[in-house]
C-alpha cells in the first residue's frame, strides 16, 4: 500500500515521466540530434560569422564577441530546451498517451511537474555540449565562479520560463499543430532584443521595443555575468521568477482544461 | 513539346499552385518569416554598416537579398509536404497508373513552383521598397529579381520533390528544413564575405552555394548591374535545378517501381 501511494504521489508521478522523457529523448535522434544542432548552428552563426561586429565603433565588451553571443545562445538553448518538451506534451496527447497518463496518476501535479524537470535535464544536456564546444573554440570567461553559477542559474530558470508557456499551450490544444503558437513568440521575444550588439548600439524602433523587452534583462544579466561586469542581475532574476509563476499558473489551469475536455 | 505534354503539365501546374495558395498556413510563413527577420535583422545589425569595407549605408538594401532564399526555402518545404500528401493519399499512384506521362508528374509540379517563386518575389521586392531598400539596378532590375527568385524556387522545389519521392512522408520533408536553414545561416547572408574575419567561417561561406545566390540578388540592390555575380547566380541556381531533376529521374524510378 505504501508503495501504491508513493507511486501515484505527486514526486512519484514526475519520476515515471522524467524516467519515460529522457529514455526516449536519448534513443531518438529525431529529438536528441536537433535539440544539439540548432544552438550549435546559431552559435557557428552568430560567433563565427558576425565577428567582425566586435570591431564596430562603441562596442566594448571585455570577454570579447564570441562569450557576447554565447550568452544568447546558451540562453536560446534553454528557452527552446522548455518549448521542446512542451512539444513532447502535444505529441503525447496526439498518440492517446497522455490520456493513459492522467488516468493513471494520482496527483495530475505530478505530469507538470514531470515534464518540467525532463526539460531540465534536456537543457543540461544541451547547454553542457554548447559550453563545450564554445570554451574548444576559444571563448573568453572573465567572470568568476560564483559568476558562473548565477549564469547557469538564470538559464535553468528559462528553461522553466519556455516550457511553462509551451506547456500551457500544449494542454490547451493538445495538438502538435500547436507548435507554431508556442515558439513564434519567444522567438519574436528573444530577437527583439540586443542579440548582435549591446542595446546602447540599436537604433530606431528595435532600440524602444529592446528597452522594455524582459530579454533584454536576461541577455544583459547573462552578458554581465559572463564577463564579471554585472548588468541588471536582480532585475533579470525577478523577471524570470514572476514569468515562471504566471506560467505554473498557465500551466496548470492548461491541465485543468485538458482535464476538462472530452 | 506534344500538345497533350502541355495540356498535362498545364493541369498539374494550376493544381499545385491552387493547392498551395488556398492554404493560408503554407503561404503565411512565407510572407510573414522573411518579413519578420528582415525587419528584425536590418534593425539589430543596422551597426555592421559602419564597419570599414561594408559595402552600403542601408542594411535593408544589404538583407533583403536573405528574404528570398528564406522564400525559396519555402517553396523546397511547401512543394515537398505538398508531393509527400499525395504520395500518402495515393493520388500519385494513380496519377501514375493513368497514360500520363512520367515527366508531366513531376513537370507540372515545378512549373506551378515557377508561377508561386515569381509571385513571392514580387512580394520581397515590395516589401523591400516599402521598408527603404534601394534598388541600384533600377526598374530594370525588377524582371531579374523575379526571374532569379522563380529560378531558385524552382531548384530548392525540385529538392523538395526528391525527399518528398524518396521518403513518401511529409512528416520527413519537414525534418529537412532545419537542415536547409543551416545553409543561409553558414553563407554570407548577415556579412558580405570580405567582413567573414573567423577564418573557418569565411571558407565555409565561400564553399556554400548559398552565398552566391544571396550576393546575385544583393548585387542588384547595392551594386546596380554586377555581371559577375547575377552569373554566379543563375549558374548556382541552375546547377541546383539540374541536380535536383538528376535525383529525381532517380528516385521517381524507384518509387514508381515500390507501387
Amino acid at each position: 500500500m505504501k508503495s501504491e501511494h508513493a507511486e501515484s504521489s505527486v514526486w512519484g508521478v514526475a519520476g515515471a515521466i522524467v524516467w519515460r522523457g529522457m529514455h526516449t529523448y536519448t534513443r531518438r535522434p529525431d529529438l536528441f540530434i536537433p535539440s544539439l544542432v540548432f544552438p550549435l548552428v546559431f552559435f557557428a552563426s552568430f560567433a563565427g560569422g558576425l565577428s567582425a561586429l566586435g570591431s564596430v565603433p562603441g562596442f566594448h565588451f571585455p570577454a570579447g564577441y564570441t562569450a557576447f553571443q554565447f550568452v544568447f545562445v546558451m540562453l536560446q538553448a534553454a528557452m527552446f530546451s522548455g518549448l521542446f518538451t512542451g512539444f513532447t506534451i502535444a505529441f503525447d496527447f496526439e498518440s492517446g498517451f497522455a490520456r493513459r497518463l492522467m488516468l493513471a496518476a494520482g496527483d495530475r501535479r505530478g505530469i507538470v511537474l514531470g515534464y518540467a524537470l525532463v526539460a531540465l535535464s534536456r537543457a543540461a544536456i544541451t547547454l553542457i555540449v554548447v559550453t563545450g564546444v564554445a570554451l574548444i573554440s576559444g571563448m573568453q570567461i572573465t567572470g568568476d565562479g560564483v559568476d558562473l553559477f548565477g549564469l547557469y542559474g538564470l538559464a535553468a530558470l528559462l528553461v522553466l520560463v519556455g516550457y511553462g508557456w509551451a506547456a500551457g499551450v500544449a494542454f490547451r490544444f493538445r495538438s502538435i499543430q500547436a507548435g507554431p503558437l508556442m515558439q513564434t513568440p519567444v522567438f519574436l521575444i528573444l530577437f527583439l532584443a540586443p542579440v548582435y550588439v549591446p542595446l546602447a548600439l540599436l537604433k530606431g524602433w528595435i532600440h524602444a521595443v529592446a528597452s522594455v523587452n524582459p530579454a533584454t534583462a536576461f541577455l544583459g544579466a547573462g552578458r554581465g555575468l559572463i564577463s564579471g561586469v554585472h548588468d541588471h542581475t536582480w532585475l533579470a532574476y525577478v523577471c524570470a521568477i514572476a514569468l515562471i509563476f504566471i506560467f505554473v499558473v498557465w500551466s496548470l489551469a492548461g491541465l485543468r482544461a485538458a482535464e476538462r475536455s472530452p | 513539346m506534344s500538345a497533350a505534354l502541355g495540356t498535362q503539365i498545364w493541369a498539374l501546374a494550376r493544381r499545385s499552385t491552387l493547392k498551395t495558395l488556398r492554404q493560408p498556413f503554407q503561404m503565411f510563413p512565407v510572407v510573414f518569416f522573411p518579413a519578420m527577420l528582415l525587419a528584425v535583422n536590418a534593425s539589430g545589425l543596422r551597426a555592421a554598416t559602419r564597419l570599414p569595407g561594408f559595402p552600403t549605408s542601408s542594411y535593408i538594401s544589404f538583407a533583403i537579398a536573405v528574404a528570398f532564399i528564406q522564400g525559396a526555402m519555402f517553396s523546397l518545404i511547401n512543394t515537398g509536404t505538398n508531393l509527400a500528401e499525395d504520395i500518402e493519399s495515393g493520388f500519385f499512384n494513380r496519377l501514375a497508373l493513368t497514360p500520363m506521362r512520367r515527366l508531366s508528374l513531376i513537370g507540372g509540379i515545378l512549373v506551378g513552383v515557377a508561377v508561386l517563386g515569381a509571385l513571392q518575389s514580387a512580394i520581397y521586392i515590395l516589401i523591400g521598397l516599402i521598408a527603404g531598400a534601394h534598388l541600384a539596378a533600377g526598374s530594370w532590375g525588377v524582371p531579374v529579381l523575379i526571374a532569379l527568385g522563380a529560378l531558385v524556387a524552382t531548384a530548392f522545389g525540385a529538392l523538395g520533390c526528391v525527399v518528398a519521392l524518396r521518403t513518401g512522408s511529409g512528416e520527413a520533408v519537414q525534418g529537412m528544413f532545419p537542415l536547409f536553414f543551416v545553409f543561409i545561416f553558414l553563407s554570407s547572408s548577415n556579412l558580405p564575405r570580405n567582413l567573414l574575419t573567423t577564418g573557418w567561417f569565411h571558407a565555409v561561406a565561400t564553399w556554400n552555394p548559398v552565398s552566391y545566390l544571396i550576393e546575385g540578388f544583393r548585387s542588384l540592390y547595392i551594386v546596380g548591374w554586377d555581371g559577375t555575380a547575377l552569373v554566379r547566380g543563375f549558374a548556382v541556381a541552375v546547377g541546383l535545378l539540374v541536380i535536383g531533376l538528376a535525383l529525381i529521374a532517380v528516385t521517381m524510378r524507384g518509387r514508381l517501381q515500390r507501387t
